[in-house]
């Protein structure tokens, strides 16, 4: 197992600076000098003088390959950058503010995901062509296939036209006022998590399908045990691989839907300030929001991968 | 050579005589898919039709999409079968007219990237070596930008065109499509039929191009269904939140923006319809991915 873990955790050095040469590039692929981008956006007339300053505070004033191991070094130190539309605050502050909403919001969604998908996927999988099983699949269907923020939309609109209620605007912290909060993300996180309920329902179904044919399954019934042990002890426990896998990568997907989620529920997490950056052209926020976002990604995926290894001792060894 | 001289002379050429299996026509196979396949061939024809209806938007719609044609914020009615809009522009034409950008967006973006996945991956897997490391590795870190976000910034930097959207989804689409067809070129590399090409001395191009990619046509035509519909709810997810394609253009992301999210409790209709159009043909193409994955390559299953 440590074999298999320090080669794992090797493995997303390489990754992890790709990624960052990537974001690095995409941002340098803004046609033009940004400052000066940046500057005629506004209405405003502006100096040489400013136009000197942004340069200097966004760093393009230096050659490529310097700007990128400075960006680099800050990263390693948690420096972030400064955000150009917001007075100067230190990213790493603005970022640091956020994140912890943004995760309240996918740890929601995805505990709502994955207690509804598992029975579902189950059930559908033990009675196949029942009238269940059909309407399960429906319904994973249809959940695949409406957009988020379709989703989103909709729950407002049923909530607030058929029972005329609405979550409490504004945003409550979870520590200061913690029923007020879950009031208020329990719905941006079950237009969320919609679409991973129905992806993970799918997973489970297809893999207990696989399973239910197995030998040991005859055995454990032939012995005489009970069909709820067999199903939950013989059964979901090996199923339980695959669908560990796909909610470890459907949490890093949830990243995405929440820029949409916040945007339609408006919270204050880091989707909304991506994209506020992305409207502000504030790129050093732009920037550091991708790659903490995609390090994440790397990092969750290790995650998912050691637990992996863990749980199953063949992939250890392959 | 057969050149059609009008006789009934059937152009079989000695090589297919030798070939003792019942072959199918393509007329046949598709008879079979619409029998076992009922809800795929529907869906089929849903996505035909809605490729019909933005080519053919100009002389479907019964207004003119940019054109006050009703009084603002009538409900749907006789007159505009699915309501106006703020403006009083007429929401059905308008939803006619937005299966154009989503039509044309998921349709190229498919087209190019999964096309470009595929030879890239089957270069990767049958070359190997460096190559196939250093891809491999661009693969992953492409594959750590959730799609909306790699999405957002793209556009974010090079503006915001039909083109540029449809760049924008090449580069999100590559990393999957590469990896999906290189897995599975890893296998068929290893069959006896490659085995023999290369031991009778073909080159590798050829191979590639005669053995290996008539085998992984399946798998491209399961990928490209199957990935349309995230096609198309991105380029919508996109104008959705403002930074897609410009307000002048009909889309059904937009029809969905600012408007019907003001609207959304006073006049649910300019939310629900452009966002149903969305749902159902995403459906449909979900739904046909499903009976495409089981009727033509069974090792896709389950991903």
């Amino acid at each position: 197992m440590r074999q298999y873990a320090l080669k794992r955790i090797a493995l997303i050095i390489p990754t992890v600076l790709l990624v960052s040469i990537i974001v690095f590039t995409v941002m340098r692929l803004l046609p033009g000098d940004p400052a000066l981008v940046i500057l005629s956006e506004g209405d405003a007339a502006f100096t040489q003088q400013e136009l000197e300053d942004l340069r200097k505070q966004l760093g393009t004033n230096r050659p490529i390959a310097i700007q990128y191991v400075e960006w680099i070094g800050g990263l390693v130190q948690g420096d972030l950058g400064t955000s150009i539309s917001r007075f100067g605050q230190p990213v790493s502050k603005l970022v640091g503010e956020r994140i912890p909403r943004t995760l309240e919001l996918a740890v929601l969604a995805i505990i709502i995901a994955v207690v509804f998908a598992v029975p579902l996927g189950v059930i559908s999988a033990i009675k196949p062509d029942s009238p269940i099983d059909y309407l399960s699949r429906v319904i994973t269907l249809v959940g695949i296939s409406i957009p988020t923020f379709f989703a989103g939309l909709l729950v407002v609109l049923v909530l607030s036209r058929g029972f005329g209620w609405l979550p409490p605007l504004g945003y409550a912290d979870l520590w200061e006022d913690p029923w007020e909060n879950l009031l208020q993300m329990f719905l941006p996180a079950l237009a969320l998590g919609f679409y991973d309920m129905a992806f993970i329902a799918r997973v489970t179904r297809s893999s207990m399908m696989e399973i239910i044919r197995e030998d040991y399954m005859r055995t454990a019934r032939a012995k005489g045990l009970a069909e709820r042990i067999v199903l939950v002890r013989h059964g979901l426990k090996n199923a339980v691989l695959p669908i560990l896998t796909i909610s470890g990568w459907q949490f890093g997907r949830l990243f995405g839907g929440t820029v949409i989620i916040e945007s339609i529920f408006k919270v204050p997490g880091i989707g909304t300030l991506l994209i506020e950056s992305v409207f502000q052209r504030d790129f050093p926020t732009l920037q550091a929001i991708i790659i903490v976002i995609a390090v994440s990604i790397v990092i969750i995926n290790l995650l998912v991968d050691l637990l992996y290894g863990l749980l199953d001792p063949r992939i250890r060894y392959a | 050579m057969t050149t059609n001289t009008g006789q009934a002379a059937p152009g079989i050429t000695e090589e297919q005589q030798l070939d003792i299996r019942p072959k199918q026509g393509t007329l046949k196979r598709i008879g079979s898919f619409c029998r076992t396949k009922p809800l795929g061939a529907v869906s089929a024809a849903i996505i035909i039709l809605t490729i019909f209806t933005a080519v053919f938007a100009p002389v479907l719609a019964p207004y003119d999409p940019l054109d006050l044609n009703h009084e603002p914020f009538i409900a749907p009615s006789p007159s505009a079968w699915l309501g106006a809009d703020e403006l009083g522009r007429d929401v059905f034409s308008r939803v006619i007219f937005g299966a154009r950008v989503s039509m044309y967006v998921g349709l190229a973006s498919v087209l190019i990237g999964i096309s470009l996945g595929t030879i890239i991956g089957i270069i990767s897997a049958y070359v190997g070596g460096i190559i196939d490391l250093t891809i491999q590795r661009i693969v992953d870190a492409l594959m750590a930008f959730p799609a909306i976000i790699m999405a957002l910034g793209l556009t974010a930097v090079l503006g915001s065109s039909v083109n540029n959207i449809v760049a924008a989804l090449v580069v999100i689409l590559l990393p999957g499509a590469i990896r999906v067809i290189r897995a599975q070129v890893l296998s068929i590399k290893e069959l006896d039929y490659t085995l023999a090409a290369q031991a009778i001395g073909a080159r590798p191009w050829r191979i590639m191009l005669r053995h290996i990619l008539p085998n992984v046509v399946a798998s491209y035509i399961v990928l490209s269904t199957i990935t349309l519909g995230l096609a198309i709810i991105i380029e919508a997810s996109l104008t959705f939140l403002g930074v897609g394609i410009s307000a002048d253009i009909p889309t059904w992301g937009g029809m969905l923006t600012e408007g019907a999210q003001k609207y959304i409790r006073t006049a649910w209709w300019l939310a629900v319809f452009p966002g149903m159009a969305i749902s159902i043909v995403v459906f449909a193409i979900n739904f046909l991915g499903d009976a495409l994955r089981d009727t033509l390559d069974p090792r896709l299953r389950g991903r």
